[in-house]
């Protein structure tokens, strides 16, 4: 078996397994569910290994302190980290306890047989259980990195045996969200925040503040931050916006309101060659030369911008502080580096701030639950053995959750006579995706939370946000997916990473894959058009990964790409490809898609086809939802989504001003999984995105004749995108 | 404004709270009612996460002052279920796998027995219609139309 990290790490079965003495089995893990139903495939790894009824797995929710540390649930990799490590984990016990019951059984192991958590000596009566052996006890031993795990087989004996986790609570309404909690003596809290975040306050209006006191309600004001708490919820609301409109705020010169795209190109930057998907600390190279037998170059720049994460519950956390220890249940992804950079915000002990992971809504990214556990953190250390559930508002998780950033993409692409490319030229500009809190000396972590800004005091120094940090890993931020899959025999990639923009941004699912991706797949489209030859033939004959082509043929065929693609132009039905491995290392996906544009220039979504390569699959419908999902997502910031700002603040304040996909607009989804028994997990959460994007907008071309270059394809663009 | 005792009918039994009328009916079922299954989303009536039945009609109620609904039937997504066995709606949402997150979920099974208490057999159009107050961010989409067309299809309607 591989290297695995969180092994490494958390080397203890202990750490990662339990059993009860009635036999049931706990499992710990770093990775939090968010919806992705991360929490059920652990519980079929566990099913499957043990040969236990899944009925009888419980995935605890993590906290700090008690869980492995796996930071922060993102970029895909739960699979890869958790999904393995809880599967060796368990292949371990399972070794482990079969030893154990030869000796008792007095047999030899080959002739033991497993049935949920019974073993049984194969032809006699005699039996010992797991909970007989084990149940209560520590294991004491450490998971076997090579320890044997099951084959295929006994994962697919398992599908269509569990419903995921927790959905008969979510349909009757019982599920507990942290929104939900009620705790004996609770506040309810809201935070009065400025009207941009070059706002500061110059003061509360003191008969609002005195009325509020009179009331019975608490009003906190540190610096610029300033929250209410009480017992009535209502009541929070009210004062909350009674405080907003009778304070004074220093606006300042406001926001930069300039056009995103031209600071993208003009503003301050640091660039890098990207070599293999890793940036070099090189010079940046002169762009590249047409090779001699270049019949046609083409350039094309391609835009997205600042794109939020949009959940639909708004952040929520609950906290409390006794004196000592500080208690918060978040909604974090990021558990542990958000419990550091809480911790030395507040100059508190690491082990002083316990953090435990409770439900929130879905949203793929770096929403406002980070900001959220520390206004609660803060709320809570100054209302001292009070718990408070600190609840932001819709209005505070649109304008303030860290976005995904917007993105400038320059693609230019030299094709020789036979429709073969020869060079690549790309150019990707970008904030950072990098705004998640990391525990760091310099407390970069608990810079990046909202509230520092605010507060009066900095950990007793000045507060400086700290300048935006270069990404260098393989895949990183801007540079995800900015390295062609395909065969192209010149490449030259730059990453640059603009700095002085306006917005606060973070990872948005797939980060800087999303923009490059349909910036690559956009191109592809346009370059089989120069050269004559059907999309996804020009695909398959610069792609030499064989589980690539598989993946792109299966969604192809299953489309029924070719026999009925739309006539082209003017039809206004139109048909688009796209296709990307997520980060180059992770599921490939290929996304199909048929559109039709009215006359009006509306996208109407028809129907999709998704073919996916997981590796080797615990959950088939898990991994159908996730590929559905991300298809329906991406689709909606492709053609709705963009924030907007003017000088005042951030205009997108509620659904009306950011509008999403409604029902009115989903296409049917099927996908096409393709099976690779035995191969290690490959994370899959992202990976159809990019695709998404690439597959919309060349079936808008292929509809009307009409290249979108700018997300969202909303009707003003497509309609503009005509007249250019 | 001064607080009244109202009487509420909620899941079949009477509430009696003590609320301002101007209230929003979403904090009264969440907070002195607690039925939590309501969610709250926007607050503005655009999301869909709040909606309860009152006198069987879909509402929003996260705008809804309290003192306009004393004395109607309202039904929360914690009503649905009946002798503890799941309604046909929400069966179908299991059987189909109909939410991720599932915090939109709710108001979306409300949507959906609406429709399907008034009209047996909807066509697309009326689902579609049905649906459209209501968001979700995680892409359950497809799966809570199949949900939907399923109790349809399998004639589970009669029984929302």
């Amino acid at each position: 078996m591989p290297y695995s990290e969180s092994i490494e790490k958390h080397p203890g079965l202990d750490q990662w397994l339990a059993i009860t003495p009635q036999g049931d089995i706990k499992v710990h893990t770093g990775k939090v569910d968010i919806g992705q139903r991360i929490s059920t495939a652990l519980q079929l790894i566990a099913a499957a290994e043990l040969d236990v009824d899944p009925a009888r797995i419980e995935v605890l929710r993590p906290q700090t302190g008690v869980s492995p540390n796996e930071g922060t649930t993102s970029g895909s990799h739960s699979m890869e980290m958790t999904g393995e490590a809880v599967r060796l984990a368990v292949a371990t016990a399972r070794a482990y306890l079969l030893k154990l019951a030869a000796e008792k059984l007095d047999t030899d192991i080959a002739a033991l047989e497993v049935n949920d958590g019974v073993i049984r000596a194969s032809g006699t009566n005699k039996s010992v259980s797991y909970a007989e052996l084990a149940g209560g006890k520590p294991f004491g031993i450490d998971v076997d990195t090579d320890a044997k795990i099951k084959d295929e087989d006994a994962y697919r004996a398992l599908d269509g045996t569990l419903r995921p986790r927790f959905i008969e609570d979510i349909v009757t309404g019982a599920h507990t969200y942290i929104h939900d909690l009620t705790v004996p003596g609770m506040l309810h809290a809201r935070v009065v925040r400025p009207p941009h975040i070059h706002a500061r306050l110059n003061g509360l209006d003191d008969a609002t503040v005195k009325a509020l006191d009179g009331a019975g309600l608490k009003v906190i004001i540190d610096g610029s931050f300033v929250a209410v708490a009480g017992e009535d919820e209502y009541e929070v609301v009210k004062a909350a916006e009674r405080l907003f409109e009778t304070a004074d705020w220093d606006r300042g010169s406001g926001l930069d309101a300039g056009d995103i795209y031209e600071q993208l190109l003009t503003n301050p930057r640091e660039s890098w060659p990207v070599v293999d998907g890793k940036p070099q600390d090189a010079p940046v190279p002169a762009p590249l030369t047409p090779p001699g037998k270049t019949a046609a170059v083409i350039a094309k720049q391609f835009t997205r911008p600042y794109i939020m994460h949009g959940t639909i519950g708004p952040s929520a956390a609950l906290a409390e502080f006794d004196g000592k220890k500080l208690r918060i249940t978040t909604h974090s992804q990021s558990i542990y580096p958000v419990r550091t950079s809480i911790a030395d915000a507040l100059q508190m002990k690491v082990d002083d701030v316990i953090l435990t992971h409770g439900l929130g809504a879905g949203c793929y990214g770096h929403n406002g639950a980070d900001d959220a556990a520390f206004d609660a953190a803060v709320i809570a250390r100054a209302l001292a053995n009070m718990p408070v559930l600190l609840k932001w508002t819709r209005a505070d998780e649109h304008a303030w959750e860290p976005y995904g950033t917007a993105m400038a993409i320059k693609v230019s692409a030299s094709l020789d006579d036979t429709g073969h490319v020869l060079a690549w030229d790309h150019e990707s500009y970008a904030n950072t995706f990098s705004g998640r809190p990391v525990a760091a000396k310099d407390k970069t972590g608990a810079r990046r939370l909202l509230a520092s800004r605010f507060r009066k005091d900095f950990c007793g120094e000045p507060f400086e946000f700290p300048k935006p940090r270069p990404n260098m890993g393989s895949h990183g931020g801007i540079h995800r997916n900015m390295d062609p899959l395909y065969a192209f025999p010149e490449r030259r990639l730059i990453k640059n990473l603009v700095h002085e923009m306006p917005m606060r941004t973070s990872a948005l699912r797939a980060l800087g894959g999303y923009g490059n991706v349909f910036a690559i797949e956009s191109m592809m489209d346009i370059l089989a058009e120069e050269a004559g030859i059907d999309p996804v033939e020009f695909r398959l004959k610069h792609m030499k990964d064989k589980r690539a082509r598989d993946v792109i043929v299966a969604a192809a065929e299953k489309f029924g790409w070719g026999g009925e693609r739309a006539e082209g132009t003017g039809s206004g039905t139109g048909h688009g490809f796209g296709f990307a491995r997520y980060k180059n290392a992770k599921a490939y996906a290929a996304v199909a898609f048929e559109v039709f544009v009215d006359d009006a220039a509306k996208v109407h979504l028809k129907r999709a086809v998704v073919g996916v390569d997981a590796s080797q699959v615990v959950d088939p419908e898990g991994l159908t939802v996730q590929m559905e999902g991300g298809v329906v997502q991406a689709a909606s910031w492709t053609l709705y989504e963009q924030v907007t700002y003017d000088s005042g603040g951030v205009t997108s304040r509620d659904w009306e001003s950011y509008p999403i996909l409604r029902f009115d607009n989903v296409p049917e989804v099927e996908t096409v999984i393709v099976p690779r028994p035995g191969e290690r997990f490959l994370g899959a959460g992202e990976a159809t995105q990019g695709p998404t994007a690439g597959a919309l907008g060349n079936a808008i071309y292929n509809a009307i004749g009409v290249r979108p270059y700018r997300v969202p394809f909303t009707p003003e663009a497509i309609k503009a995108a005509a007249m250019e | 404004m001064a607080k009244e005792r109202l009487s509420l009918r909620v899941n079949g039994a009477v509430r009696e709270v003590e609320a301002d009328p101007a209230t929003p009916l979403i904090y009264i079922l969440r907070g002195p009612c607690g039925l939590t299954g309501v969610k709250l989303g926007c607050g503005l009536e655009q999301c869909g996460s709040c909606a309860v039945l009152i006198d069987g009609e879909p509402t929003l109620c996260c705008n809804r002052p309290v003192g306009e609904v004393a004395g109607k039937e309202i039904v929360t997504v914690e009503g649905l279920a009946r002798n503890g066995a799941l309604s046909p709606v929400q069966t179908a949402f299991v059987e189909e796998g109909a939410a991720q997150c599932g915090y939109c979920t709710p108001g979306i099974v409300i949507a959906a027995t609406a429709l399907l208490r008034k009209n047996k057999s909807p066509s697309e159009a009326d689902i579609i219609a049905a649906l459209h107050p209501h968001l979700c961010r995680c892409g359950s989409h497809p799966r809570v139309l199949k949900a939907i067309r399923r109790v349809v299809q399998e004639g589970r309607a009669d029984a929302v």
